[in-house]
């Protein structure tokens, strides 16, 4: 069976959802299982690990769902190292979602930054995802440095504006060993289906979701949508062609 | 400093341009996907507020996009009434003649705690400007007192220099919030009559001071109802864009108070109605999509209850202006505050309204 391999772990979903944004954790418990997925991200900063409470420690059982901590709000390699030792001490999550965002307005993330979080990540024993705009040359020294995918955006964060790197994700594909998870920017299934096409290894939704006017429906759609997507790829979609070319052409008969 | 750059702007021609704005320029303007500085007059015309429901939702969706169906909740807590200065609008103006209070260490704790417990993890405190009495030091012991309590912990004080601003960031405060009051420098001298704080240019430039010792977040205001509202949202605006260009790795936010009532009496020379505040929040969110909109508990609680989908990101809740106000010390107030709920119905009426209340956003020990 065709499965995404992530930190030796393995995963029948290729569908990572984010958790922010909701208009309730019930709301979000209801995305997180109808879109199938395995693996959740949430932010440091949103939970309180004071509190055993906390709705994003109860509803992410990590018996059932790889607890994905994020270190958005981190604005440089320092404040994210730390974010990511306090989640790993609150949760016991060894995975990290390298988030370093200096800029607060479209949260595109700092590639140098992000390259020293991730080397010393990496060494402390993280699993570490890093969220990244689409740099092929960035991913493959992240792929150096031991991180175990690479995060690059489709487009800024919240944005729904579809697959806009498309070229760069491409080359990042063709070029990484390591998952290549589209993460930021995908705002339609269809989107994500074209991802997934792309040959990009799994995708990560949150917005298109959290703000869709009956989520739990369309985290269903993003499912099968992802699911289509990937198996489009490898069933090897057809080159395109400038020039038509019938089904039934008018010489057939000659061969 | 943004001072000298302000000095330049000529915000009455904005304002006379806006009066004049016809509607065929509002109705174009409202058909673009999005806005920049140039459509600012037409936005904030008279002529926009007869399209007030069309610039509603639009920055309702605008704001589900950017923020989700989701509001952030803080509490403010006064630290002392103590003032040197005379503003004509304050409560704890040096004039009006009552007790004043400061808190102790064990007061400050036992607030602290009590909010806490209530689940309150963003705290605001507050002092008068009073630099001997409540200096630098009493706030920087205050917010080491407090901060094992909450997850966040935001200062509007007195301005203050780079050096000092940094002491009480290494103390633990993450935000800074100070209003200008009004942008309006004749009106800024006629209503702050004594003190340091009638240092126009001082205030105007503390936010840069903030900026630079590395405040997380910064959140700018004015006190709507001392000078015409159109002049301080120009001035509001541009005073962001300077900041935002300027020191861009900050995060900033907007706060709209409107002059509330308070011991003696001030009548606003220029109130700001309910149609206009709406006009203000939708046009700032629609010129800044990430802008946080900070909404008080100075505002009554229908007002609240109908304008926090529409462009609002933070929210006080059961606020009490007086120090030591939460456990029962009966100090004077600064000002009045409309919306007396308690915290379960704050919560409530945000979740009728699709809304989830969120108490931690942010975390100090994440710097």
């Amino acid at each position: 069976m065709d499965k995404l391999t992530l930190g030796n772990k393995e995963f029948k979903s290729r569908l990572l959802l984010g958790t922010g944004k909701f208009s309730s954790p019930k709301l979000m418990n209801g995305c997180l299982i109808s879109s199938g997925c395995e693996i959740v991200t949430t932010a440091v900063r949103r939970v309180d690990l004071t509190n055993p409470e906390d709705s994003f420690l109860t509803i992410i059982n990590q018996d059932k769902y790889v607890f994905l901590p994020n270190t958005s709000g981190a604005r440089n390699a320092k404040e994210a190292i730390r974010c990511a030792h306090i989640a790993r001490e609150g949760c016991g999550s060894n995975w990290v979602k390298l988030e370093v965002t200096p800029e607060p307005n479209y949260l595109l993330p700092d590639p140098t930054e992000t390259l020293i979080a991730a080397t010393e990540l990496v060494k402390d024993g993280f699993i570490v995802l890093p969220y990244i705009n689409a740099d092929p040359i960035l991913a493959l020294k992240l792929q150096s440095a031991g991180c175990a995918a690479v995060m690059p955006l489709g487009a800024p964060i919240g944005t729904n504006k579809g697959i806009t790197t498309e070229n760069q994700i491409k080359i990042i594909v063709e070029q990484c060993s390591v998952p290549v998870i589209v993460d930021a920017g995908i705002g339609a299934p269809s989107h994500a289906s074209y991802a997934m096409e792309l040959g990009a290894d799994a995708v990560l939704v949150n917005t298109a979701i959290a703000t869709a006017n009956d989520p739990i429906k369309i985290a269903h759609a993003f499912k099968l949508a992802v699911t289509a997507g990937r198996d489009a790829f490898l069933a090897g979609l057809p080159e395109t062609s400038t020039t038509a070319a019938a089904s039934s052409p008018l010489t057939g008969f000659l061969h | 400093m943004f001072s000298k750059a302000f000095l330049d702007l000529p915000i009455d021609k904005f304002v006379s341009e806006s009066l004049l704005i016809p509607e065929s320029q509002v109705l174009s303007t409202l058909n673009k996907s999005s806005f920049s500085f140039n459509d600012l007059p037409v936005l904030l015309s008279p002529t926009a507020q007869n399209y007030i429901e069309l610039l509603a939702r639009r920055s309702q969706e605008l704001t589900r996009q950017r923020f989700g169906n989701v509001i952030q909740l803080f509490i403010p807590m006064y630290l002392s009434n103590e003032c040197f200065n005379s503003c004509s609008y304050c409560g704890f103006s040096l004039e009006h003649d009552y007790p004043r209070k400061t808190l102790t260490d064990s007061e400050i704790i036992n607030e602290a705690k009590l909010l806490s417990d209530k689940g309150y993890r963003h705290i605001l405190i507050l002092t008068g400007e009073s630099p001997k009495k409540v200096d630098v030091d009493y706030i920087s012991n205050a917010i080491k007192l407090i901060k094992p309590f909450f997850s966040s912990i935001g200062i509007e004080i007195q301005p203050l220099k780079e050096f000092e601003y940094k002491k009480l960031i290494d103390s633990g405060a993450d935000n800074l919030t100070l209003y200008q009051e009004t942008y309006h420098l004749d009106s800024y001298l006629k209503f702050h009559t004594r003190g340091i704080k009638r240092n126009y240019a001082n205030r105007l430039n503390c936010l840069e001071e903030g900026a630079k010792a590395g405040f997380f977040k910064i959140n700018i205001g004015a006190l709507l109802g001392l000078y015409d509202w159109r002049y301080e949202a120009f001035s509001l605006a541009y005073h962001l864009k300077y900041m935002m260009s300027t020191y861009w790795n900050i995060k900033y936010s907007i706060s709209f108070p409107r002059i509330q009532s308070m011991i003696g009496s001030f009548i606003k020379p220029y109130p700001v109605t309910d149609i206009n505040m709406v006009q203000l929040i939708t046009v700032f969110r629609l010129l800044f999509p990430d802008l946080g909109i900070t909404l008080s508990t100075r505002e009554p609680a229908k007002f609240r209850d109908n304008i926090v989908g529409l462009g609002i990101t933070t929210l006080s809740a059961e606020s009490n202006t007086s120090p030591g106000g939460y456990s029962g010390c009966d100090s004077e107030e600064q000002f009045s505050i409309n919306d007396t709920r308690d915290l379960n119905s704050i919560m409530n009426m945000l979740k009728n309204n699709g809304l989830d209340p969120v108490f931690k956003d942010w975390d100090y020990s994440l710097m």
